[in-house]
């Protein structure tokens, strides 16, 4: 085939009249579909699984997607060290609904991810090698339950602030998966701010504890949106093909005016002695990051990187023989009934 | 046919899932999982695609029991509605201003 | 949200059905022997919900980590209502009954404080536990006692789906490979001393004939389908005997003890103190 034939939304089987084994017609048909994608585009319409596409825009769409669904799945591991201890049922339900919620965002990721023709299997092997990314963040320890609170305003919110404008990508099923996972995490960010809100107007350890999560959580937050507009250079791209919307700089500052106010109201503060609002901007002016731990922390240096892929390795291992158990039963039956029953 | 797609690449195979959100409604699209049979991929879709009271009633399919339209061949195969515009109500104009009509 | 309005697949709701706080705020309160046996049923709701949780996150796959997650979290909300009316005899919260008791005062069985073991031990302890709920709850709907009646309403919903997720999984792992048939009868042969402690009608039961299920009854019920299953899933229904000390009261119990050093250990360390 000349390109890759795609599952459509549905993954399904496209009805193709003919195969284009001419390198001519195939050549030819590159160009009509090049054509139709630059005018869907140009349109801000959307592109569907099955439409012509560039094989760099289905090739940095299927990583940028996977990336997110390993950041989901890997995610789960720092907030799941606490459901066990959690201080209260209350908030130990809470936790575990918002673990669970990400299990199935990485599911939604994924089935998305899948529609450009690679199989779920693919990417969990990507992530089980370690040739995958994810986000940095969670290869930084949830240590104490303020961190749950930390995790869920401060990590939860940068994701959020990522993923609205992700709710409107160019690619149809990034964004329909993107508006159910906006919808369902609307409750993440709130709980955190809650658990911090009361930690910071408890006992004074409690305030301590809460101040202490965010000093360490602020600056990894900031860098979730990626390196610097001068330094990312796949950005550029991502814009013109309309699967990002705002560069990572643009949604950095909309996050610090945000959480500026929100700290105030936590009686917390925020560890940037550069922070202070810029009246001619109209926004905040923040210090710079270290971004020389941000590499590092990319390149697998992170405190928790082995770790985590070891947590995620173990569970791939142990459940191969239930997988492969079910899909023998599901065989066994399929050979025992006649189609249809 | 999808060689790309390997549904089966060692794993569950993929499922389609539709959700009827309410009675009275259509069952829509709503995404899809992965699971060894049907009857593990219905379950699988009410844990996952409910867990906030979406559905009164879920449909799954085997993803490659779809069979879908051919994209490259929009043109063609959607243009006969173009052009047809008396299929629709808004083409009949001398009866405005007459009620119920 | 704006964004997903439009979207009918997203379309959420809150549901009807009795949540803890709304026990407390029902004004009901529990007498002094309804209390000791609301702590039975919720007790072993909040051990198992305490194990099952753990496993989100290493699960054998996505799906299922979803899925233990919705039986964990059910159960967590059974255990919250019953242990929220049982506190109600004594002026106690749901949180002062399950962080601030010590072990031998919880009245779990030992069956839901057994480890995870693999998915195979999981599985056999929720198809048991699960069926045995079952017949539980659908008998304490019956209940002359309203607030422990609705709970059951509830909570029998959905146990009826842990019990259809345990037996399909028990089908698949006896039928599936031989590997998966002799784990998941291992699970079965290492729990099965634990399951007479089930049927045991420890005190208050006795006195709380309309009140209470005993469990004493449910014996022959539970044990029939668990028979039922076990064969059709190509498995033999282990012939131990039920272990010594089957008497919920922890005394003979190493377990109990590590699962409340977990689970308690944060709250403890802040007596006093709200989250």
């Amino acid at each position: 085939m000349p390109h890759p034939s795609t599952a459509q939304d549905s993954h399904a089987a496209p009805l193709r009249l003919a195969d284009a084994s001419d390198a001519d017609a195939a050549a030819e048909e590159a160009e009509a579909g090049q054509a139709r994608f630059d005018e869907l585009i140009a349109e801000d319409s959307r592109i569907e699984p099955r439409d012509w596409m560039p094989a760099d825009y289905r090739k940095s769409l299927a990583r940028q997607i996977s990336q997110h669904a390993h950041s989901e799945i890997i995610g789960m591991q720092p907030e799941g060290n606490w459901i066990t201890r959690a201080p209260s049922l209350k908030r130990k339900a809470i936790l575990m609904a918002k673990v669970q919620d990400e299990a199935g965002h990485g599911l939604y990721l994924y089935s998305a991810a899948e529609t450009l023709g690679t199989a779920r299997e693919t990417f969990y092997d990507q992530l089980y090698t370690g040739r995958a990314k994810y986000s940095s963040i969670f290869n930084y320890p949830a240590r104490t339950w303020a961190d749950i609170g930390a995790i869920g305003w401060l990590v939860d919110g940068a994701a959020i602030t990522n993923q609205v404008p992700l709710c409107r990508a160019s690619y149809g099923p990034y964004g329909r998966a993107m508006v159910r996972v906006c919808k369902e995490e609307s409750f993440h960010q709130r709980q955190g701010w809650e658990i911090l809100h009361t930690l910071s107007h408890g006992t004074a350890e409690q305030h301590r504890m809460a101040q202490d999560a965010v000093d360490r959580f602020y600056g990894p937050a900031l860098q979730m949106f990626g390196p610097p507009d001068t330094d990312s250079p796949n950005s550029q791209q991502s814009m013109a093909w309309n699967i990002k919307r705002f560069t990572n700089d643009e949604l950095r500052q909309r996050f610090v005016d945000m959480i500026v106010p929100q700290a105030e109201a936590l009686g917390l503060t925020l560890p940037d002695p550069e922070l202070a609002w810029n009246e001619e901007r109209g926004h905040y002016d923040f210090g710079e990051l270290d971004w020389d731990e941000f590499f590092a922390v990319l390149k697998g240096q992170g405190p928790l990187s082995s770790q985590r892929l070891e947590h995620y390795r173990r569970a791939r291992d142990e459940g191969a023989w239930v997988r492969e158990a079910a899909a023998a039963y599901a065989r066994r039956q399929a050979a025992a009934e006649p189609i249809g029953a | 046919m999808t060689s790309e797609h390997s549904a089966h690449a060692g794993g569950w195979p993929l499922w389609e899932v539709f959700i009827r959100t309410a009675r009275g409604l259509s069952h829509v699209h709503a995404g899809s999982l992965h699971a060894p049979d049907a009857g593990m991929a219905v379950r699988n879709a009410r844990d996952l695609y409910t867990r906030r009271n979406e559905g009164t009633s879920v449909w799954v399919v085997p993803a490659e029991a779809v069979t879908a339209s051919d994209p490259d061949a929009k043109g063609s195969f959607f243009e006969s509605p173009q052009g047809k515009s008396y299929r629709h109500a808004t083409y009949y104009t001398a009866s405005e201003g007459v009620k119920h009509l | 949200m704006s964004f997903a309005s439009h979207d009918s697949a997203t379309r959420q709701s809150q549901g009807e059905a009795i949540t803890a706080e709304e026990v407390a705020a029902s004004g009901a309160v529990a007498d002094e022997d309804a209390a000791r046996y609301a702590l039975i049923l919720g007790d072993d709701a909040l051990m198992l919900a305490q194990r099952l949780s753990a496993w989100i996150s290493r699960a054998p796959e996505l799906e299922e980590d979803v899925a233990l997650g919705n039986i964990a979290l059910d159960l967590l909300g059974h255990a919250r209502f019953l242990l929220t009316y049982a506190g109600t005899a004594w002026h106690r919260t749901e949180d002062d009954l399950a962080y601030f008791r010590d072990e031998e005062e919880f009245r779990s069985c030992r069956l839901v404080e057994q480890e995870n073991g693999d998915f195979g031990r999981t599985i056999a302890r929720q198809l048991i536990v699960s069926i045995f709920q079952h017949e539980v709850y659908s008998r304490l709907v019956h209940s002359t006692d309203e607030t422990l009646a609705a709970i059951a309403d509830k909570a029998l919903k959905e146990v009826a789906y842990h019990q259809d997720h345990a037996i399909q999984w028990t089908l698949r792992l006896g039928l599936g490979t031989e590997e998966s048939a002799r784990r998941l009868q291992a699970g079965l042969d290492e729990l099965w001393a634990s399951v007479e402690e089930l049927f045991i009608d420890v005190d208050p039961i006795p006195r709380l004939a309309s009140v209470a299920v005993a469990p004493s009854t449910l014996r022959e019920p539970t044990m029939a389908r668990l028979g039922e299953i076990i064969e059709q899933a190509g498995l033999r229904v282990p012939e131990v005997g039920g272990s010594f000390g089957a008497d919920r009261s922890g005394r003979f119990s190493e377990h109990r003890g590590h699962i409340l050093a977990e689970m308690q250990v944060l709250a403890r360390r802040h007596p006093g103190a709200t989250w």
